[in-house]
């Protein structure tokens, strides 16, 4: 047999390699500069992602490395997302670079690059282990970001709590993946997905054993994207780590995670979703879990005082939203799960820009320090109003549009056949704990603006959180009330994915 | 092209709440203007338009000027389409004056001026949006728009329990509406070629099947019942009305209510007959039940504003009634009646309340009385639109009654049309009572000698309403010709 090196295509890689250099450059800059301008390394890293954008936009769709990097719509918008949220978040943490951290700053910002080269990766990777390896690449930086307060407690157990579950699950997947590729002798997906076929062909039956490797993926991914039973470290997490790194940790790697999620189970397992593959069908098991996301998220988030601690509640339920999206495996499904997590983004990652913005000035993230605000700081306070109303979606936001997609996703599949009229009651799960959802959004609100008091803070943020803050707004408002050229865009994904609309 | 006015009727006060939000924030007399002025275009606009269509399309139940369809979102097929006809009309011009007339009546509003006006114009824009939308997506973003600025009205200027009430009305309203949005869902992939078109879904929404419609139906109904309110679900009504401030319950009284109805009649009796025939006995039932009830919870109340917010379930299901009786063009007319009368008329006594309210500090009946005494020009409009909202012949509240008694006293059980009636006794009892205790008897000139007379900017308030009342009770002919064409093809869209 004739052994031939597979064609490997560095340009695809462009954009990753960029940005891993830029990621040294970053770490190199804040030894050589001997830390004089505290913003400078900042602005450094903006200008290194608003580069890699670029890059990006220029690569265009192809492939790499054999068949194990692709740049197909899907990784593309991704991609778009991750850069998106990595440039809010070192946007947002100027302040805490300016108060908290003083002596690792190039780390700060170089773990967060890493981080994103990671999830940059992932998107690409169609190949089980490339696709873990970015998943490790991912998480390993951003276990080190969530301690980065090395001399408060609560920073450093939100970096152990997440080390010691993200290792474990990391484990679980890893061992899912195995039995995968036992089954199939292959670890590339499109690959392992006609093996599989053939093998169900040939048997009339696969077992138990693809049941047991879902269980162990979807936990696995389930840690990931903080679906309950696996959720427990988020709240915790999200309280201790620095403010931009729980937002970074709730789009950017959330979103990594259901990359992960589509590659495996919408590209390359969507056959075993169907009444006919009962009982080896991942549809049941994760609607369970999205279910259970989406209650449990939205009701434990109404107790809570401290709003990073709220928004990591909401940001379990949003994940169950998104979920339903991927349930609903048909030419709507991909679409909506890409264009809620493109409009989650904003709105996610602006307020939180906005608790970073006012943690910096009361150094509190109690809900009540939000009191008064609207009279003192008007601006701020409408903008989390428009952030907060769009994540219960209310329309015209983003948000709304969001929700609307994947909603209309299950009702879709649901109309088509008898085995999926339980999406019915998936959507509407979902629609009943939209209405939860808006009791504790508009809660912040009422603390905002029905209090006679004005706040006694006067905010007044630094350019680059302003900068954010302003990004978030306008894709907030914009692809809520035009978002014709994005939903075009996530129109391609499905097709690009081999999903075949049922 | 024409120029869009519907179109203007939303946007103008979007453009003003911009224009507000650019003003200094200390000039409250800028604001009060400018905002009191801006909301005159639509004003006008929508008096414009009624007069235009009585005059040319009132023959016909074709939409007016309408608007688009435009493509607005290609990929989920939403379009930008508006349109206007013989039971939207009437309700723009009562939006139109209420808005302007409870813009005036805000002008006692002093505290963070600025943002009290620019949640009210963005509140009027949703209101005509609701109104004049055509497509599903665009009447559902409508529907929700107005539920945010409502929110903050209650609850930043509101009474004491105002954060209670702004939440209770904000989740009450958003449950409805999910209701909705699953219907507007199936109903668009049931659809072939998937649409979300009111007008071509009312078409060809009869086809479907009984089980289909019975369920979008009934989830229509919970989402329209919510706003209406229809008992039992209106037990958020006298908590926002009590806690809003005056302008605020005169437009949830006078228009927002009304989008229940106006939605009932528009989208789900139309769309789904056979799910209404199966139906209308029990919703005829809900709507008895809210007449007695509302009337008989009125009749209990100790606070004046409260009396009048039970009094607004008791006269809305006079409108259920009527929605009940669909195959009778007399009775949908007379819903449609009861809906502008009662936007005037209580619409006014919500602002002749909060008259009350602002010089006494109280709403609370007991406290008073003999007022008539020292202020009879109050008294005496106040005792008109008390005699107006118990139907006194000669107003416009015992024309759509009347209409809603003998319509559907035709087509429906009349056991429960004449249960219903007694409901207009009740109204006689509770209003009588309350002007007896206020205005008639002793005064007491130590707690109340000094209460001034209502001023000219608050006559000029109400006596737009007053106006239009008598000229309805005396002449209804051109309202019921305005609406007769499109009620006339609801009435055989029900049918079918």
């Amino acid at each position: 047999m004739e052994f031939q090196l597979p064609e490997y295509n560095l340009r695809m890689m462009l954009p990753e390699i960029f940005l891993f250099l830029w990621a040294l450059v970053v770490f190199l800059f804040d030894l050589l500069s001997r830390r004089r301008r505290e913003s400078a390394v900042g602005y450094l890293t903006l200008l290194g992602l608003l580069i890699c954008g670029g890059l990006l936009a220029t690569t265009g769709y192809g492939r790499g490395f054999g068949k194990m990097f692709f740049s197909d719509p899907m990784a593309l918008f991704f991609k778009i997302i991750f850069l998106g949220s990595a440039f809010m978040a070192v946007g947002s943490s100027f302040g805490i670079i300016k108060q908290k951290i003083v002596n690792h700053r190039g780390e700060y910002f170089g773990l967060i690059l890493l981080s994103t080269v990671g999830m940059m990766f992932l998107a690409s990777s169609q190949e089980l282990l490339s696709l873990w390896i970015g998943l490790e690449l991912t998480t390993i930086p951003l276990f080190v970001l969530a301690a980065f307060f090395k001399d408060d407690k609560l920073s450093v157990e939100a970096g152990v709590k997440y080390f010691v579950f993200g290792a474990f699950s990391s484990a679980l997947l890893l061992y899912g993946f195995s039995f995968l590729y036992g089954m199939s002798g292959t670890t590339e997906i499109v690959a392992m997905k006609m093996n599989l076929a053939a093998l169900f062909i040939a048997n009339g039956s696969l077992g138990v054993v693809p049941l047991v490797a879902m269980v162990m993926i979807i936990a696995g991914l389930g840690f990931k994207l903080s679906l309950p039973p696996f959720h427990q470290w988020a709240p915790d997490v999200y309280e201790g780590s620095p403010t931009p790194i729980a937002a970074f940790l709730s789009v950017g790697s959330k979103a990594a995670g259901l990359v992960a999620f589509a590659k495996i189970f919408v590209n390359g397992l969507w056959a075993f979703w169907g009444a006919e593959m009962a009982p080896n069908d991942w549809g049941y098991l994760t609607g369970i879990l999205a279910c259970a996301a989406m209650i449990y998220g939205n009701v434990v988030a109404i107790r809570q005082t401290n709003i990073k601690r709220m928004l990591a509640y909401s940001s379990i339920a949003q994940a169950g939203y998104i979920m339903i999206g991927m349930v609903a495996v048909n030419e709507w499904g991909l679409e909506a799960v890409a264009f809620y997590v493109f409009a989650y983004m904003f709105a996610n990652m602006g307020a939180f820009a906005i608790v970073a913005i006012v943690e910096d000035k009361t150094g509190s993230c109690q809900i009540g320090t939000y009191r008064g605000l609207s009279q003192s700081s008007p601006g701020l306070a409408a903008c989390m109003a428009v952030f907060l109303l769009s994540l219960a979606g209310i329309p015209p936001l983003a948000g709304f549009l969001a929700k609307y997609k994947v909603f209309a996703a299950a009702i879709s599949l649901a109309g088509r056949s008898q085995d999926y009229t339980w999406l019915y009651w998936l959507a509407g799960v979902g629609l009943l704990t939209a209405v939860f959802s808006l009791y504790y959004y508009a809660n912040i609100i009422k603390q905002m603006y029905f209090s006679a008091e004005e706040s006694p803070y006067r905010i007044k943020p630094n350019p680059p959180a302003v900068a954010v803050v302003a990004i978030g707004l306008i894709g907030v408002v914009l692809f809520g009330i035009y978002a014709e050229p994005i939903l075009q865009f996530v129109k391609d994904i499905p097709a690009a994915t081999g999903v075949i609309p049922r | 092209m024409e120029f869009p006015y519907l179109s203007s009727l939303i946007f103008v006060p979007i453009f003003g709440m911009v224009v507000v939000m650019l003003l200094p924030k200390e000039n409250h007399k800028a604001i009060r203007w400018t905002a009191t002025i801006i909301s005159l275009v639509p004003m006008l606009v929508t008096f414009w338009l009624t007069w235009d269509y009585f005059v040319n399309f009132s023959g016909s139940a074709a939409m007016a000027y309408q608007e688009g369809p435009y493509s607005w979102i290609p990929s989920l097929n939403v379009q930008y389409f508006l349109g206007v006809d013989g039971i939207s009309v009437p309700m723009l011009f009562l939006t139109g004056l209420l808005s302007t007339l409870s813009l005036l009546g805000s002008f006692g509003i002093t505290n963070r001026v600025k943002e009290y006006f620019a949640f009210f114009l963005l509140l009027e824009a949703g209101m005509m949006g609701v109104f004049v939308a055509l497509d599903f997506f665009l009447f559902y973003v409508f529907w929700e728009i107005m539920l945010v600025p409502m929110y903050f009205l209650i609850g930043v200027w509101g009474g004491p329990r105002k954060e209670y009430a702004a939440i209770k009305f904000f989740l009450y309203t958003l449950f409805g509406s999910i209701f909705m949005l699953v219907s507007i869902l199936i109903l668009y992939f049931t659809s072939e070629p998937h649409t979300l078109n009111m007008m071509t879904l009312i078409e060809t929404c009869p086809t479907l099947s009984h089980s289909l419609q019975m369920v979008c139906f009934i989830f229509f109904f919970i989402s329209f019942a919510i706003k209406v309110p229809v008992w039992p679900f209106h037990t958020w009504l006298p908590d926002a009305h009590v806690e809003a401030p005056t302008a605020v319950s005169v437009i949830l009284a006078g228009v927002l209510l009304k989008m229940g109805t106006y939605a009932m009649l528009r989208v789900s009796w139309p769309m789904f007959p056979d799910a209404l025939r199966t139906l209308s006995f029990w919703i005829a039932i809900l709507g008895v039940i809210a007449i007695i009830y509302g009337a008989l919870v009125s009749m209990a109340q100790k606070d004046l504003k409260k009396l009048v917010a039970y009094s607004s379930v008791s006269h809305m299901g006079y409108c259920m009634l009527a929605l009940a009786a669909f195959s009778s063009v007399t009775a949908i007319a007379g819903c449609m009646f009861q809906m502008v009368s009662h936007g005037l008329i209580t619409g006014a006594l919500f602002l002749l309340v909060g008259v009350l309210y602002d010089r006494a500090h109280t709403r609370e009946i007991a406290a008073f009385g003999g007022i008539g005494a020292k202020l009879p020009v109050y008294s005496g409009i106040m005792i008109f639109f008390s005699m107006a909202a118990l139907g006194l012949p000669g107003m416009s509240g015992f024309v759509s009654e009347f209409m809603i008694f003998v319509g559907a006293f035709g087509a429906l059980s009349k056991v429960l049309v004449g249960i219903s009636v007694l409901g207009v006794v009740l109204g006689a009892a509770y209003m009588l009572r309350m002007v007896q205790r206020i205005f008639l008897g002793e005064f007491d000139m130590a707690k109340w000698g000094g209460l001034t007379e209502i001023n000219f900017r608050e006559i000029v308030t109400v006596a737009p309403l007053m106006v239009l009342t008598v000229a309805i009770g005396v002449y209804p002919a051109p309202l019921s010709n305005l609406m007769r064409a499109t009620l006339e093809n609801l009435v055989t869209l029900m049918a079918r």
